[in-house]
């Protein structure tokens, strides 16, 4: 059989793979099969093209034995590092993870383009020149992106970074970019100097960088699902450029996917994903604060868990503090216990809880949480009237009602769960500071709410040993 | 080199219109729980590239074009088994909650 023809038949059956195991994990009930699915389209895939050694332009012949050692030797390299730093990462960590390899994925549709720009000699017919720079610029603004991205959620780059005139110096940046790629494509007809297409690929690095820094760390999952669908794109338009059919439709089922995603999460909490990029978001924050009523009152965690024994009904509402200290695990545990005492429990998660969405649900999940227990934001948002007891653990924004009542707050109009009308709120928190979006919340100084201060872990564990002390009491 | 398929013009913009559709009917009716799985999922999806880049590696003639291609099937192949490996962690926990579930219910 003809080498190139067990190729194209592979690509094929990747492309099936890859289409029916998404379909898949689109159910939670068969979701774990479909990345099997898919990961053998990628295994079939990733083999097959090592049939590609068959088939070589004449003048890569001679650097065959070279090539395919360093085509191997890159493959197990990059497979065991990505295999093991996926393996040991903590679950709370994942939305970070997910950014880094999104990233490597847009820097490799751009290697694919750099190679493609710089071959000599190569003849460049127009459409895919325009295509291949197109996927160039998507693809390094991706990989620059979403590192930046990765660094923020990871805590190696703190806060955000913004100055004066930033959009005029990011749009002078693009513009110079947008420039030196109509260069490329049109004058010189895809032979420009190495030096002229570094300084191309430099520039979208560069603008990818701004781009990102004055984002906060509350946008970060719009901006992380945004860069996943550009790599989807640019996977894509190197995939017609290569004309490979499996990369142009695995890309493009990214590419929209991943837009939809984006929009979706921008909906959740209601900001349009224009507003995400361009705007700066909390930094009118600190200019308007309103004057709050009320203080600040603390309570003991374990007059808090009695409280919560002797309740009929308590809602939690879990955030990104439960997620950053690893609780959920002595959450479930502590739930456990109220409901052997009869308390009706619920979970509330709102669409953006912790740092992606379904991000809350997933460390619920590895807590060992059932699903009956875990309710979305509509669905709850009518119980919390009925609420004795409502639990804000490590969560902010979410929660705040100046989303609901206040027009001059930057986070007005997002849905917000209602633990305000519980008959009691307590907040477990680790300090005063305020949320990422930096507006101050005055659900803290309502005369409902108490605050349990603490690392959210140290708090379940007291609240732990109070009910149990109280049940060995009997 | 030649290649038995040709994609231009119009093919490919057949193609990648009913790639757009198909992953917008995937994403569009998936539960919120799903939509982080999902994203890693779709993120392992574009790992493909790395066949791209081998491509590219394979048919590399200069220094240049062998180191390029040297770290774009490295990045390629992170994308890859860095994407299958955490989606494979999210999706794994959601079967014993599921069970645990359903034993609760039966109690």
């Amino acid at each position: 059989m003809h080498p190139q023809f067990i190729i194209d038949a592979s690509y094929f059956a990747a492309a099936f793979l890859f289409i029916y195991g998404l379909k898949r994990m689109s159910s939670p009930v068969t979701a774990r099969s479909g990345i099997v699915v898919a990961g053998l389209g990628m295994l079939v895939a990733t083999l097959a093209s090592f049939l590609y050694y068959f088939g070589v332009d004449e003048a890569a012949r001679p650097h065959l034995p070279v090539n395919i050692t360093l085509a191997a030797t890159a493959l197990v390299l990059g497979t065991s590092w990505a295999w093991w730093s996926g393996k040991r990462v903590a679950m709370t960590a994942m939305p970070q993870m997910v950014a880094l390899y999104n990233g490597m994925g847009g820097g490799a549709a751009a290697a694919i383009a750099a190679v493609e720009l710089l071959r000599p000699g190569a003849a460049h017919a127009a459409v895919p020149l325009v295509v291949t720079v197109i996927g160039a610029l998507i693809g390094t603004v991706s990989l620059a992106g979403s590192l930046i991205a990765w660094a923020k959620l990871n805590g190696n780059i703190n806060g955000t970074w913004r100055m004066k005139g930033q959009q005029v110096l990011n749009g002078t940046v693009f513009l110079a970019t947008l420039g030196l790629g109509l260069y490329i494509v049109f004058v010189a007809h895809g032979h420009a100097s190495p030096g002229l297409t570094a300084a191309f690929f430099a520039g979208a690095l560069i603008f990818g960088v701004l781009m990102t820094m004055p984002i906060g760390g509350a946008d970060m999952p719009v901006v992380i699902s945004l860069y996943n669908a550009f790599t989807g794109l640019a996977v894509g338009a190197e995939g017609y450029v290569l004309q490979n059919p499996a990369l142009m439709i695995a890309g493009m089922v990214v590419g929209s996917a991943g837009t939809l995603l984006t929009l979706l999460m921008a909906k959740a909490m209601n900001r349009s994903v224009s507003n995400v990029i361009f705007s700066n978001f909390g930094a009118s924050g600190d200019e308007q604060q309103g004057e709050i009523k009320g203080s600040q009152k603390p309570a003991e965690a374990g007059d808090a868990a009695i409280q919560m024994r002797y309740a009929s009904k308590v809602i939690f509402a879990p955030g990104y503090g439960l997620a950053v200290a690893q609780a959920q695990h002595k959450l479930y545990e502590f739930v456990q216990l109220l409901v052997a005492a009869g308390v009706e429990v619920k979970f509330a998660i709102h669409p953006v809880a912790g740092r992606m969405p379904g991000h809350m649900n997933v460390l619920l999940a590895e807590a060992g949480v059932p699903y009956d227990m875990i309710y979305d934001l509509e669905d709850i948002n009518g119980e919390f009237k009925e609420a004795d007891v409502a639990v804000v653990i490590g969560a902010n924004d979410t929660v705040n009602p100046a989303a609901r009542t206040n027009k001059s707050s930057p986070i007005y109009g997002m849905p917000i769960l209602n633990v305000d009308q519980a008959k009691q709120v307590y907040v477990i928190k680790r300090g005063q500071g305020k949320g990422y979006s930096g507006v101050e919340n005055e659900l803290f100084y309502a005369d409902n709410t108490n605050l349990v201060y603490g690392d959210a872990q140290k708090v379940l564990v007291a609240m732990i040993q109070a009910v149990k002390s109280l049940e060995g009491g009997h | 080199m030649d290649l038995t398929t040709t994609l231009t013009g119009f093919v490919a913009l057949y193609i990648f219109m009913l790639a757009a559709f198909t992953g917008y009917e995937i994403i569009g009716r998936v539960p919120a729980i799903l939509h982080t799985p999902l994203m890693s999922g779709s993120n392992f999806v574009h790992g493909i590239v790395v066949v791209g880049a081998m491509y590219a590696l394979l048919n590399a003639t200069s220094l240049v074009e062998q180191v390029i291609g040297f770290i774009g099937v490295l990045l390629g192949a992170s994308n890859a088994a860095g994407g299958y490996v955490v989606t494979e962690r999210m999706l794994e926990m959601f079967k014993p909650s599921k069970a645990d579930a359903a034993r609760q219910q039966k109690k």
